[in-house]
């Protein structure tokens, strides 16, 4: 059976509708104050190393995002750290809420699929992230000039802007998964803690249990390098399977020219090679493309699921 | 006539059970409907069906003229729907609430605008047009759901417990937006279990019953079905044999003396003229003659009492 009539009907008036509530909410009012206290942290945590150093590194811009000073953390860890709670902080009650206010029934008798509710709320969320990520980035990088004042390279810039999508796609898969919980659970508080449960699984413990799964499936029995190698391997394998890893590995490549490869690497397969030459950012993009891929199609596969679990869902509450 | 919801054999079932069965429902264009029932009997589900919002599990179901499963844009933007329960954005004013609809359907801002303001000011809430709706109150929000409503100028409105929790006075002013909107020739379809409100602005009433539609008709209609009384008269009068006269009229259900002089007539066929003449004929004095509706209080009541003695 075919139904007539477009699913993109009203999907722009469901998001800005989201946006706008999003960007003037009280939850907007705590992103904003992070957001600057990690912009200030990481220039000021930067700027004082950068500058002991200035004049030795080709790539100073992304020093800014990359280099840390005890206590504070590098602004890339503090992004890594952040960037999931806010966007889980913009999606665990995007469905749920509806039904608490007892508005979705309501909203679902208007002119519109439920597939732009749900599309406007996600793209609306993605879009919120993505003011929020660009103020910081900006914020860093505007300090970072002003301290610093060198200006950034073109591959910097790109290399930066490159970090700032990835960061975004990170944030769409913690923004997925929280949908998919606000769609699956009715209160908005069980939808948050499962996420932040989801994400305290990877952020701590999928390593560990990566090694020991790596171990089991994969046990040295010679102590062959082969199988040593092969572990590792498998050990990369799973870890792979966490956003984190991915995203550390991406950025990781991308902010560091020098990093040329993200798994064991053989003293024979470095023979000849230059090492600490910086790789061209054509090169370091291929080493993350598959990463990249990675966590788009994570984005995709979460709005997919929260979509058909949202479709089979009864209106009546 | 021009029918504007059209069910044949509408079967709906939750998890194993019959929530909608077989239901033959028709409505004609202007009509105000009303549906009863008690709670979980399949009104909403229906409802729900209609504006496709649910799926049926089997059955044909036409509004205005359009299939609700395959072109619910079409039905969604002629109907106006008013869920039980009504809910807002609490953190969005009034106007925000009702733009944020005239946007989903689609009307130019100036038009929206204007019908926005219009349509608080007849509910009354022209006051609090740029409040949140958070500081409402629950008759408020009712009525901000009318406005919702008449912003978005449907063919056909839905209202599903709409009176409910509203005090008398509000739920009178209710009933009397309701008249208006059959007045501008909107077809009404209500879903309530107060009764007598129901009978006060409703044409027609479906009796809903375990998923199934087991009676339909006018409130006199039901009173004949149910009661096998469609008329009630009530009648006082002085005077030696009376009693005996009323008793023989022809169509006479029942003959109940009420206090000294007053009695009650209730019967099949309208017997105004009948009594009076046999008051009249026994030499005695008349002295009131009124025709009482007949009550859908008692009709629900008895029909219900009814299936409880059956099972």
């Amino acid at each position: 059976m075919r139904r007539e009539g477009s699913p993109w009907q009203g999907v722009w008036t469901v998001m800005a509708k989201e946006m706008a509530d999003q960007l003037t909410g009280a939850r907007m009012r705590i992103l904003e104050l992070l957001a600057l206290v990690a912009a200030v942290g990481a220039v000021y945590a930067a700027v004082g190393n950068i500058r002991s150093n200035i004049g030795e590194d080709p790539f100073l811009f992304l020093r800014l995002f990359t280099t840390s000073r005890e206590p504070l953390p590098a602004f890339v860890s503090f992004l890594g750290f952040i960037t999931p709670l806010v966007a889980i902080a913009l999606g665990f009650d995007a469905v749920n809420g509806e039904f608490n206010r007892r508005t979705m029934s309501r909203i679902l008798a208007q002119p519109i699929y439920r597939d732009a509710l749900l599309l406007g709320k996600y793209l609306a969320g993605l879009a919120t992230l993505a003011v929020v990520l660009t103020a910081i980035w900006l914020l860093v990088a505007g300090l970072g000039l002003i301290f610093l004042g060198v200006p950034p390279g073109g591959e910097e810039v790109a290399r930066g802007l490159l970090f700032l999508l990835a960061t975004l796609a990170y944030g769409g898969v913690w923004l997925g998964l929280a949908m998919v919980f606000s769609v699956i659970f009715r209160q908005p508080a069980t939808a948050a803690l499962a996420s932040i449960a989801v994400w305290l699984f990877f952020t701590v413990f999928w390593g560990m249990l990566a090694g020991v799964l790596a171990q089991v499936f994969s046990p040295l029995q010679y102590g062959f390098l082969e199988e040593v190698l092969a572990q590792t391997r498998m050990e990369i394998a799973l870890s792979r399977l966490s956003p984190n890893t991915l995203y550390a590995e991406i950025v990781l490549a991308l902010l560091n020219p020098t990093v040329r490869a993200l798994g064991p690497v053989l003293p024979i397969q470095l023979h000849r090679a230059v090492l600490g030459a910086p790789l061209p950012l054509s090169q370091s993009l291929g080493l993350v493309w598959p990463h990249l891929v990675g966590l788009i199609a994570a984005v995709i596969l979460f709005f997919a699921l929260a979509y058909v679990l949202f479709q089979r869902q009864e209106v009546r509450a | 006539m021009d029918k504007v919801i059209e069910t044949h054999g509408l079967t709906k079932i939750y998890n194993g059970t019959h929530a909608v069965q077989d239901l033959e429902l028709q409505v004609q264009r202007g009509e105000v409907f009303g549906m009863l029932g008690p709670n979980g009997s399949g009104k909403t589900t229906t409802i729900l069906m209609l504006l496709g919002l649910t799926e049926p599990t089997s059955g044909s179901v036409r509004v205005l003229g359009f299939d609700p499963a395959r072109q619910p844009l079409q039905v969604k933007s002629r109907v106006g729907y008013m869920p039980d329960s009504v809910g807002f954005y609490d953190d969005l004013t009034a106007r925000e609430n009702l733009s944020y609809i005239a946007r989903l359907n689609r009307i130019p801002s100036a038009e929206a605008r204007r019908r926005i303001e219009s349509a608080l000011e007849r509910m009354g809430l022209a006051e609090q047009i740029d409040r949140p709706v958070g500081t409402f109150s629950h008759g408020m929000r009712q009525r901000l759901g009318l406005a919702e409503l008449l912003v978005k100028k449907p063919e056909m409105v839905i209202l599903d417990e709409p009176t409910l929790g509203l005090d008398p006075g509000a739920a009178r002013e209710f009933l009397d937006l309701i008249r208006g909107l059959k007045h501008e020739g909107i077809t009404v379809l209500l879903a309530s279990h107060l009764l007598h409100q129901v009978q006060a602005v409703c044409d027609r009433v479906g009796l809903f019953h375990k998923g199934r539609m087991v009676l339909e008709g006018t409130v006199r209609e039901l009173s004949q079905q149910v009661l096998g009384v469609g008329h009630r008269l009530r009648l006082e009068a002085e005077g030696d044999g009376i009693v005996e006269r009323l008793k023989d009229l022809q169509g006479l259900v029942r003959l109940q003396e009420q206090g000294d002089h007053t009695y009650i007539l209730e019967s099949e066929r309208d017997l105004r003229e009948d009594a009076a003449r046999a008051v009249l004929d026994a030499g005695g004095r008349l002295l009131t003659l009124r025709a009482e509706e007949p009550n859908l209080d008692e009709v629900y009541t008895h029909y219900f009492q009814e299936i409880a003695y059956a099972s």
